[in-house]
């Protein structure tokens, strides 16, 4: 088991090299000068020479290179170029609203798709499990910016429940915050819910065509108590994977929806630093994003090991 | 006497055959003909042009002139949907073909050449991290917000998903005997993984690109929403609902239509997927 979490610990670190490495090369293919796209065609070449200083691009790419992933190992994303602060401070200032939008999309993700995905599997085949599938693939078709546009002019501008956009005043009480979010997080738990009832369903049917299962039913034991407690526990670690998986899904689906709803959290700050070629904060909020997916993958292998004892591999 | 009858065996229906008997795979493939035909004879198809500005019209609800009324230029906004068909497919298209390019080559050299799998799996692995529209976005940042750039973007985001699927059917076919056979007969490595590896994963890359097909429209969708991918001027869904989203208050059928040809051409691209993955994949049945 210790070799297990060694084995995922060492890969994790190579993986988090290779990222580092292709997020080094993403602002190095830039054509022309990144100094000179940066700052746009209204800088003088002084202004664009202090720049390339500051950034380091006017020495060697290797010797770039080891200075960048240096610089990563210590913790130090770099300075924006536009804002006047740590990209890391840039990226902590936003993090709030992106951290509760995608908890909250995901517990709406969950609590839509766990219950419907089992009681799909359990009427197999009726109308219901058509009727489940078919909505499923229907919320994976629509594009998150469009349902939460249909969302605001619903919900916001015609019945008055939400607020249009924002994130409230720099005096907003957190509750206040927090409803600002509700509309984005079920926008955005609605598309992301289409991919973990799909597994749902397929994890439970097999579970539920097991041997034991059918021994349990054939014991006498309740309808619930077999769905719930016999069949959900192992019907889990599937699910559990796509879970991980839709984390990935979900901070795609915060970029796009923090821009439509006017949230101020990572997404909006990476969407304005890709229209003012920021490369420092496209490339810490790479990094930073990337990181925690591979860190939130290796938490949930590990999860296996407590869910599922037979992981030893 | 009597006689033995020979066993005889029904002919398995022919691939036609059973393609017509998956309704919701047909329907799919219906419903993209319709858009690559409207695409393709968009000229034909309506009298209006897609760019051509009429301040008397602008804001016009849906009428029987304008069936999905007009924009804040004045512009036809169904002859504006059927011309976004056309970006909006071909670049979608395109990214499967560059993605299937790219993909395929690392995947067939990965589980080819056991020296190659850890490096390539682990840069699969890394490129699997990034989320999609972040990648994608920044990749356009770096390049320059043009079509092709757009399209090079979105397959590089999606290789790594078609590079896993066929580097998984090579590992176990590279190890069947007729690719041993193939060896022992002197049949040259390149020849051996197109001729007779490729050849046998073709139904998983075919049901892996279309539904790359459907993530691209909906990636290039959000791209031109968030104004980092094809140039506004350029009609695509995405920047129609960008566009659309300004006047949602008085002109809701700006936005409303191309964003609901996005879901039916998504949705179709996900029915024929299924459909394939079913008709091609025995392991697939209908019920799991």
């Amino acid at each position: 088991m210790v070799g297990y979490v060694l084995n995922r610990l060492i890969g994790m670190i190579i993986v988090m090299f290779i990222v580092a490495t292709v997020v080094f090369v993403i602002v190095r293919v830039t054509p022309g000068d990144p100094a000179a796209v940066m700052l746009g065609p209204d800088a003088t070449a002084a202004d664009i020479a202090a720049l390339r200083e500051q950034l380091g691009l006017n020495r060697p790419m290797l010797i770039q290179y080891v200075a960048f992933l240096e610089q990563v190992a210590r913790g130090d994303l770099g300075r924006s170029i536009f804002l006047d602060q740590t990209v890391l401070s840039a990226l902590a200032q936003r993090a709030e609203p992106t951290f509760f939008l995608t908890v909250f999309a995901m517990l709406i993700a969950c609590a839509i798709a766990l219950p419907v995905g089992i009681m799909a599997a359990w009427k197999r085949g009726t109308w219901t499990d058509q009727l489940v599938t078919a909505v499923a693939m229907l919320s994976a078709s629509i594009p998150s910016f469009w349902l939460g546009l249909l969302f605001i002019q619903f919900f916001s501008v015609r019945m008055g429940w939400f607020p249009t956009s924002g994130y409230g005043g720099p005096g907003e009480s957190f509750a206040g915050r927090m409803q600002h979010l509700v509309l984005p997080a079920v926008t955005l738990g609605i598309i992301s819910s289409a991919l973990i009832t799909r597994f749902t369903r397929t994890s439970m049917i097999e579970v539920l065509s097991s041997d034991y299962i059918r021994t349990a039913r054939a014991k006498g034991v309740g309808h619930m108590k077999v769905l719930l407690q016999h069949a959900l526990k192992n019907a889990l670690i599937p699910i559990l994977t796509v879970i991980g998986l839709t984390a990935a899904v979900l901070i795609s689906g915060a970029v796009v929806t923090e821009t439509v709803f006017g949230l101020p959290g990572v997404g909006n700050l990476v969407v304005s630093a890709v229209l003012r070629r920021d490369y420092p904060v496209i490339q810490g909020a790479l990094l930073i994003v990337a990181g925690l997916y591979v860190l939130l993958n290796f938490i949930i292998d590990m999860l296996y090991l407590v869910v599922d004892p037979r992981v030893r591999f | 006497m009597t006689t033995l009858d020979t066993p005889t065996f029904a002919p398995r229906p022919s691939l036609l055959k059973r393609t017509m008997q998956r309704k919701t795979m047909v329907i799919g493939i219906a419903v993209l003909a319709v858009f690559v035909l409207a695409g393709a004879l968009a000229p034909w198809i309506t009298p209006f042009s897609p760019s051509r500005l009429s301040v008397a019209n602008r804001l016009l609800a849906p009428s029987g002139v304008h069936w999905f009324g007009t924009d804040d230029f004045g512009r036809d906004v169904f002859t504006r949907v059927v011309y976004s068909a056309r970006t909006s497919l071909f670049v979608g298209f395109a990214v499967v073909v560059f993605s299937a390019l790219v993909g395929v080559t690392l995947g067939l050299l990965a589980g080819f050449f056991r020296r190659l799998d850890p490096p390539i799996s682990r840069l699969l692995d890394a490129m699997m991290s990034f989320p999609d529209i972040l990648l994608a976005i920044s990749l356009v940042a770096a390049l320059g917000p043009t079509l092709v750039n757009v399209i090079v973007a979105l397959g590089i985001v999606y290789a790594p998903r078609l590079a896993r699927i066929v580097r998984a059917s090579t590992l176990v076919i590279r190890e069947l005997p007729y690719v041993e056979a193939a060896r022992a007969i002197g049949v040259s490595t390149p020849h051996i993984m197109v001729m007779h590896v490729l050849r046998n994963i073709t139904s998983p890359i075919l049901v892996q690109g279309t539904f790359i097909f459907a993530s691209a429209i909906l990636a290039e969708a959000g791209l031109s929403f968030l104004g980092v991918g094809v140039s506004p001027d350029v009609p695509t869904w995405g920047t129609m609902i960008s566009l659309g989203r300004q006047y949602m208050d008085q002109a809701w059928w700006i936005m409303l239509f191309p964003g609901l040809a996005v879901v039916i051409a998504v949705l179709s691209l996900q029915l024929v997927g299924d459909g394939l993955r079913d008709l091609l994949d025995p392991r697939f049945s209908k019920d799991l």
